[in-house]
Formats: structure tokens, sequence, C-alpha cells
């Protein structure tokens, strides 16, 4: 990221599955550009001494105990869906 | 020119957690479609995810037994794709803090003959992370359709070095995969129910060259030997397309189990591009010593390890130790016999074919958990014990399992009710034998010539008619007494 002309926005575009027209692709390659400056700003610190952490609060397992509970029952759980079948969703075919 | 082929198992393993990864809405196996959902698993705008401390100790425990070093620190990450299994279009995953790290797996490759022990070896492993499974696509003519059930459950991923050879060493370590995570009771490790499913890398280089030739992907493994015979079927394609002086070509395969071959996918030309990231709505997990300590206290002897301890300790055949040992619970259950009546050997002999026997016939759909049967080691150190007393002969005790595995009655009660016991009373016996003797001159002639073995057609006829009931031994005697007159 450390590169700031490296913003390829029809890769970018493509892994969002995102249509933009040649405005907005120009649009975006300037916006996105000046986000990616902004990280070139926090490249500047020394971090040198600083262990990598994942997130800014040292706050360590937020977890529950392993225990089940109730959830939804089928219908609430297909109540979104636009086409259902069998208590699945419907949608287009998907072939990998 | 003589190749060799290289080979890298990535297992998944779903864990047998009551609750999912992230949430705590139930998973079970066979629970009707979309009935084991809430708003997390749908991705529902405005849901988190909290950590199953269950699921994070039981990848723990599965380090451990595998020799894993145990992250002190382990995080979350996002891996983003899109496909309509996963409503969030990103898997919460691990990927460079996993759990475990490292680690070796204990296998046993087939041994010359099926009552001799193969060799062992220790096939390393590079990490064990955890992750949440996927819901479940069915695809059909015109469209697919999506069930929720399995998304979110627990789901670890045990990744091997490239470290296997051929498709006898896939299967062997697949085996001892299964057989250690059902010792430690984390999984149920079915296959054909994918709770345990397995890609495989592979790829083949003239022996002698050090770097690895061109890597295949092959999926679609559904059973054990699905994964022999698909990487022998691959380690034969590789090998011929390269002494075509033709190129392998990276590739995604699958295996058609029916016509035994592997097919291309339609490969895509560009890479998955996951852009994992650290997941802002999961703080990392943090492991204690004492965490460590407590899993590493609760590990059970593990099968190889109790394997050699019953060959050295009880002095068993090394073929009733290879049923034995892999199920903990029927090792279990040898143990509890043998601590009730101090006679190994024969008790395994019950077990190693009598009662596995009949709980292959008792099940529908596989043989019937020994928990579920009528039997218990009481019942089999009785019959041991009755059978070294002379009390019955070895056929009736084979009978009487019979009876009691389906009635669960004590063996003594069936003895009693049918009269089984074995006849010791000489006075009884001895008309019996005169009776045959007479109607048997043949054999009997035979033997007085001095043809010591026709003896045995004669005993056969006194156990006939005295329906096993009769001591072998004094049926020898009174025999050859009788014929020596």
């Amino acid at each position: 990221m450390t590169n700031t002309s490296s913003i390829d926005i029809e890769y970018v575009a493509n892994l969002a599955r995102l249509d933009l027209t040649e405005n907005e692709k120009k649009k975006f390659s300037a916006q996105l550009e000046e986000v990616l400056k902004y990280f070139e700003r926090i490249n500047e610190v020394d971090v040198t001494d600083v262990e990598p952490m994942a997130h800014a609060f040292p706050v360590f397992n937020v977890w529950d105990e392993d225990r089940a509970e109730e959830g939804f029952t089928v219908e609430e759980a297909l109540k979104n869906a636009p086409a259902k079948r069998d208590d699945q969703i419907v949608v287009p075919k998907v072939v990998e | 020119m003589k190749y060799e082929a290289v080979i890298g198992l990535e297992v998944h393993v779903q864990l047998n957690t009551k609750s999912k990864m992230f949430t705590r809405v139930a998973y079970n196996y066979a629970a009707p479609p979309n009935s084991l959902t809430n708003p997390v698993i749908m991705g529902l705008p405005g849901t988190l995810p909290v950590m199953n401390k269950g699921a994070i100790e039981k990848t723990i425990t599965v380090g451990l037994i595998f020799n894993c070093e145990i992250a002190k620190i382990s995080k979350w990450d996002r891996k983003n794709y899109f496909y309509p299994d996963m409503p969030k279009n990103y898997q919460i995953s691990q990927y460079d803090q996993p759990l475990c790290m490292g680690g070796e797996v204990e296998i046993e490759l087939p041994g010359p003959s099926r009552n001799i022990m193969g060799k062992h070896r220790k096939v390393q492993l590079t990490r064990i992370h955890l992750e949440e499974d996927t819901g479940k696509s069915t695809h059909h003519t015109l469209d697919s359709t999506l069930d929720f059930n399995r998304s979110g459950t627990p789901l670890i991923e045990i990744v091997s070095e490239p470290d296997l050879y051929s498709g006898e060493e896939a299967f062997a370590y697949l085996t001892a995969l299964r057989t250690n995570l059902m010792y430690i009771d984390i999984s149920d490790c079915d296959m054909e129910k994918g709770q345990m499913r397995c890609d495989v890398n592979i790829s083949v280089r003239e022996v002698g060259v050090t770097e690895l030739g061109v890597k295949v992907e092959l999926k679609n493994l559904n059973t054990i030997s699905g994964v022999r015979n698909g990487i022998e079927f691959e380690i034969e394609r590789q090998i011929k397309v390269l002494e075509n002086n033709e190129k392998i070509v990276q590739e995604t395969r699958l295996w058609n189990a029916e016509r035994g071959i592997t097919v291309s996918m339609r490969s895509k030309e560009q890479a998955h591009d996951y852009r994992y990231f650290p997941d802002p709505d999961l703080m990392p997990v943090k492991i204690k010593k004492e965490t460590i300590k407590r899993l590493s206290n609760q590990l059970p002897e593990m099968p190889f390890d109790k394997q050699r301890r019953f060959l050295e300790d009880y002095d068993l055949p090394y073929t009733i130790t290879s049923v034995i040992c892999p199920d903990k619970s029927l090792s279990d259950f040898f143990e509890a016999t043998v601590s009730l009546y101090n006679k190994p050997q024969p008790i395994a002999n019950l077990i190693a074919n009598d009662l596995l026997r009949e709980l292959s016939s008792a099940g529908t759909g596989g043989p019937l958990p020994l928990s579920e049967c009528k039997i218990d080691p009481q019942h089999i150190a009785s019959l041991a014990r009755m059978v070294d007393e002379g009390v019955i002969s070895k056929q009736v005790a084979q009978d009487i399992f019979i009876e009691i595995f389906s009635t669960g009655d004590v063996p003594e009660k069936v003895i009693e009710e049918k009269g089984l016991k074995q006849s010791s009373n000489t006075t009884e016996l001895e008309v019996v034998c005169r009776d045959i003797i007479d109607n048997n001159p043949k054999p009997a002639e035979e033997f007085k010539a001095g043809k010591k073995n026709a003896i045995n057609a004669l005993k056969g006829q006194v156990m006939k008619a005295t329906k096993g009931k009769a001591n072998p031994k004094i049926i020898d005697e009174i025999l050859r007494k009788l014929m020596v007159e």
C-alpha cells in the first residue's frame, strides 16, 4: 500500500462485484488514492519497537460458554427471501 | 525415468459443539432445512459475533494431541468472497495467527499381512486453524437452493506439510486423524455426513529432484477410500502427462468415484484474492498456560500408545489390538472386563469376535453402538470365568453369548434355565461313550489299531449327543479307557 498510484479500479470493482461507469471509475480512483495517501502518513510513524496488534484495545477472550439457545423459526429465517421452496431459499443457479 | 508423488492434505473437521462458532444457536446434523439459524447466521445488519469458548478449547485439545505449538495469542480474519451460501460475503477464519502451529500425526502403514503390524511414521503438520462453516447449496436444473443450518458451525482445518507420498499413506493419515479425533470426542468425523472433508494437493516429480512439481488440487473426495483411489489415479495421470513430454496444468480436479477418474473443473484463470484482514468485530484469543495445562491433563491415552501397551501388558495378538484399540469405548470395555476377571486373551477374543459380530448384525445402517447394547463387562467376565472353570464349553459360551446379547440376562441364568452346564458326571458320560463306540465300530477299530486321531471322530459324536455340554477332557479320558479295555 506504499505506492499511491497502485489503485487498479477495474480490479477493485470486480472484486466488489460493482459495475462502474467511466465517470465513476475516475471519481472513485481519485477518492481511493486520497485514502491511500492518508495511510502513507501512518506509515511515517516509527513503530520499530511496537508489537503488531489486531485491535487498539488490549481486550481478549470475549466469549460465551458453549450452550445452545433457540434461534429463528423456519418461517422467520425465510421471511426476507424473495423466493423459497421446500423451506430453502431459492437463488439463481450457482456453479463455481 | 522414475517419478515420485508429493502430497499435502487439507482436512476440514466439524466440531461437535452444542452451539455454533460465533453465536449460540444450536447445531446438529439431521435438523430440517433452515431450522438452525438466527440473525447472526443470516448475516442480518447490526449483528455481532461472539466466540464459542468450547470450540476454542476443543481446537487447542486437537493441537495438544498432535504436539502442535499452541499460540499465545490468536486472532480472527475475514476471508472475503461472494457465494450465496455465505450471507455476510466473508468467512471468519484465521490467516496469520492460527490457534495451533506445526505438529505431527503418527500413522501406521499397511503391514506385510493383516496380522503383522505395519511401519509407523510421523506426518508433519503446518497448522490447525478454526473457522466457521458455510451453508449448504443444492444445485438443481434451473436454480440452486440454500440451507443455512450448517452455516457458522465450528470447523477446524488441519493442514499437513507436503509430507505424504502415496494414496496408501494418505489413507493411513486420514484413518489416524479420524481415530485420534474420535478419541478426544471433538467430532464424529463421518465423511459421508460432511463432518470430515478432505482436499488434496498433489504433484509429481522425477526422483532425485528437490523442487516440487506443478500442483493439482483434488476435490470431491467423500470417503477415506475415495481419497486413496483419487490420489492413485491422479499420480498415474500426472506421470503419463510427463512421460508424454507434456506439461501439467495447475488446476482443480474433481474425483468421480463412479467412473474412477479425476475430471478438470472449469479452471478460473484469475487466482482468488480473498483480501484477508483482521475482523474488527472480534477481539483476539489469549491462551493462558493454565488452560493448556488443564486441557493436557484431560487427554486420554492415545490409540497407538494404548495399542503398544495392550501388546506389551496383555500379550494380545496384533490383529486383536488393531480391532479393539482404535475404538476408545471398546478398549475401555475390555479393560473394565479384565479388571473383573484377569484373563485378557479369552476376554479380548470374546470382545473382538463375538461382541463385534453381534453389534454389527444388530445395528441398522452401521453397527449398534456399544453404549446401546445389553452386554456389560460383568457378562463377559462371567462367561470367560465359567469356560476356564470347566462349567461350560467354549462352544456353549458362544451360544450363550448370542442369547445374552439379545436378552441382557446374566449368563448364569441362561445356563441354569437351559441346562447348559457342562457335564463332568463320569457315570452318565460313560454310558454315552459306550453307546457311541458300539455304534461307530470303524473309528473305534482304527483307534485300537494305532490310528490315534481316530478318537476325534468319536469325541465329536459324544459332543453331539450331549449337545456340547460334555467336558472334552473327561470324554477323552473315558473313551481311551473304554477302548483299551
